[in-house]
């Protein structure tokens, strides 16, 4: 893990993709490794939304009705709920969500770059009815939205 | 009593004005909301990638690909075949759903025996089955198109009579019938509408979405196993897959829902 | 092997709008099968899009995320033609890599 962290570091610091293309091409690097590395184990096995705002540094997160967060009020089924996201919070670089009463809250973290709008759309699976939070990252300080979507049991048809 | 204080308070609360009375269910609003929020990207193209890869791949005993099957608008045509279905096929002497027709094609081009064809028509969310992969690829080939089944053939007309009939046979431990549930308008179970398939209104919306991926159980479903699963749930025993009955009601169901543009494979809870 | 993902980019105006279906079971390691024994998770642990060559999202994904992955995501500064690469990685290492021009 320490290793991968270095070697991402070293990687990032090295700059431009062109010099990671570069790299891979050589054969120094699989694609898969130059991201593989960086997945957040700590926040993403964290089991409670405060241990996971902790882990990605946004415990002091404050709300802000720019940061906004589109899901239905009621899901016809847990496993499939659509989630939404849009910052209109100038800067945001990082949009991480969370579904609170899962066993493992944190569903997803994004960093943009490139151009990328803050936003996007995922899909998620809720256990039960449960808060969904929005976490946002605009010139190092954290910003939340939270809204609460309620799962309901399905008869027969379809 | 907190109960009957808020089933109280809704009926007043109907009866207050036209305006309140007029607003739409909240939940079903709810619903109709998330439906939406869910869109167009749907598993189901998964199948349909996987099963072009395997309509055209050489397979079975005699080791030839599914190319040159016949759908029932001639040898190799895919697109707008299953439109144009359940239809009579001469050279079976039945009438056949598209299902039938892909797995009669497996036998007779690809040397399946039939055994092997029905030993496991309904996949699992994580292995899917051949059948549900091919009818993937073939039914959105005739994605936008109008829903025509040929009813012209005497044996068309006879599925489709017979589709009807057993449509509204009553039997069972529950005296329950296709048109128990599915014979009236509005009618719902818990948060599921049931569509009135006696009127091609909801026939024309319900039949042109399937088959339909459905999110419950991350699995494609056909309408072989929509109505084979509809009388397990009247506690019917199941007609069959791909058996003359279970045709017959998809011909009727095709019949009553004809003229709608196809739009499956759909998306559903 | 890993199905195809089905990759949608195209021009909305300025802005490139990009979805993506992913064929994954999403495990999370919660579940137990029929005899009981739980299953293993199995998830996409990390997820990019590179369009015109630079890397415009980079992701990190948890078991919540539904089976069979849906994402979307926008851009400016893209055209048409550009092409749009997404790639993804597993718990157990597996991988896949697929492309598509924007439309």
């Amino acid at each position: 893990m320490e290793m991968n962290v270095t070697r991402r570091t070293v990687l990032r610091g090295a700059g431009s993709l062109g010099a990671l293309s570069a790299l891979i091409a050589a054969g120094a690097l699989k694609p898969a490794a130059v991201f593989a590395a960086e997945w957040n184990k700590g926040a993403f096995e964290a089991r409670d939304s405060a241990g996971v705002l902790k882990s990605i540094g946004a415990e002091s997160a404050t709300e802000n009705n720019k940061l906004v967060l589109k899901v239905p009020d009621i899901a016809e089924n847990g496993a499939v709920v659509p989630v939404e996201v849009v910052s209109g919070i100038p800067n945001t670089t990082s949009i991480a969500i969370l579904v609170e009463k899962n066993p493992l809250p944190l569903s997803a973290y994004f960093d943009f770059s490139n151009g990328a709008l803050p936003e996007v759309a995922v899909r998620l699976k809720l256990g039960q009815t449960s808060l969904i939070k929005a976490v946002a990252k605009a010139d190092g300080k954290f910003f939340i939205a939270q809204k609460e979507v309620k799962v309901t049991v399905g008869g027969c048809g379809g | 009593m907190k109960y009957r204080i808020a089933i109280m308070a809704a009926l007043v609360a109907t009866w207050t004005g036209p305006v309140l009375a007029q607003e739409k269910d909240p939940t079903i609003a709810g619903i109709e909301k998330y439906r939406e929020m869910l869109g167009d990207d749907n598993p189901a193209e998964l199948y349909e990638a996987r099963g072009e890869i395997l309509w055209k791949k050489a397979d079975g005993p005699n080791r030839v690909s599914l190319e040159k099957c016949d759908l029932g608008l001639g040898p190799g045509v895919v697109k707008g075949a299953y439109a144009q279905s359940p239809r009579y096929f001469a050279d079976a002497d039945r009438v056949m759903d598209i299902e039938t027709r892909i797995n009669w094609c497996r036998e007779k081009i690809q040397g399946f025996s039939s055994a092997d064809v029905k030993k496991k028509p309904f996949g699992s969310a994580d292995k899917p089955s051949q059948i549900e992969d091919l009818l993937a690829y073939v039914v959105t080939a005739s994605k936008g198109m109008k829903i025509a089944p040929p009813n012209s053939h005497p044996k068309e007309k006879e599925a489709y009579e017979l589709g009807k009939a057993l449509f509204f046979v009553r039997a069972g431990p529950y005296d329950f019938s296709c048109a128990s549930c599915h014979g009236e308008d509005e009618k719902r179970i818990r948060l599921q509408g049931l569509p009135n398939l006696t009127t091609p209104r909801d026939t024309k919306a319900s039949h042109a979405a399937w088959p339909a991926y459905r999110v419950s159980t991350s699995r494609l479903h056909s309408m072989q196993w929509r109505i084979n699963d509809c009388y397990r749930q009247q506690r019917f025993p199941e007609p069959g897959y791909m058996t003359d009955s279970v045709n017959a009601l998809i011909t009727y169901l095709a019949v009553t829902g004809e003229g709608e543009l196809y739009k499956g494979p759909s998306l559903k809870r | 092997m890993s199905d195809p993902m089905k990759i949608r980019a195209k021009m909305n105006g300025d802005v490139a709008e990009i979805r993506v279906l992913m064929g994954h079971p999403m495990e999370t390691g919660q579940r137990k099968d029929a005899a009981g024994k739980p299953i293993p998770p199995h998830f996409i642990q990390s997820m990019t899009v590179e369009v015109g060559g630079k890397m415009i999202v980079d992701g990190q994904i948890g078991t919540s995320v539904s089976r069979n992955p849906v994402f979307g995501f926008k851009m400016k500064g893209a055209k048409s033609g550009d092409k749009v690469v997404i790639s993804w990685v597993d718990n157990k290492g597996d991988k896949r890599s697929d492309s598509v021009a924007i439309a």
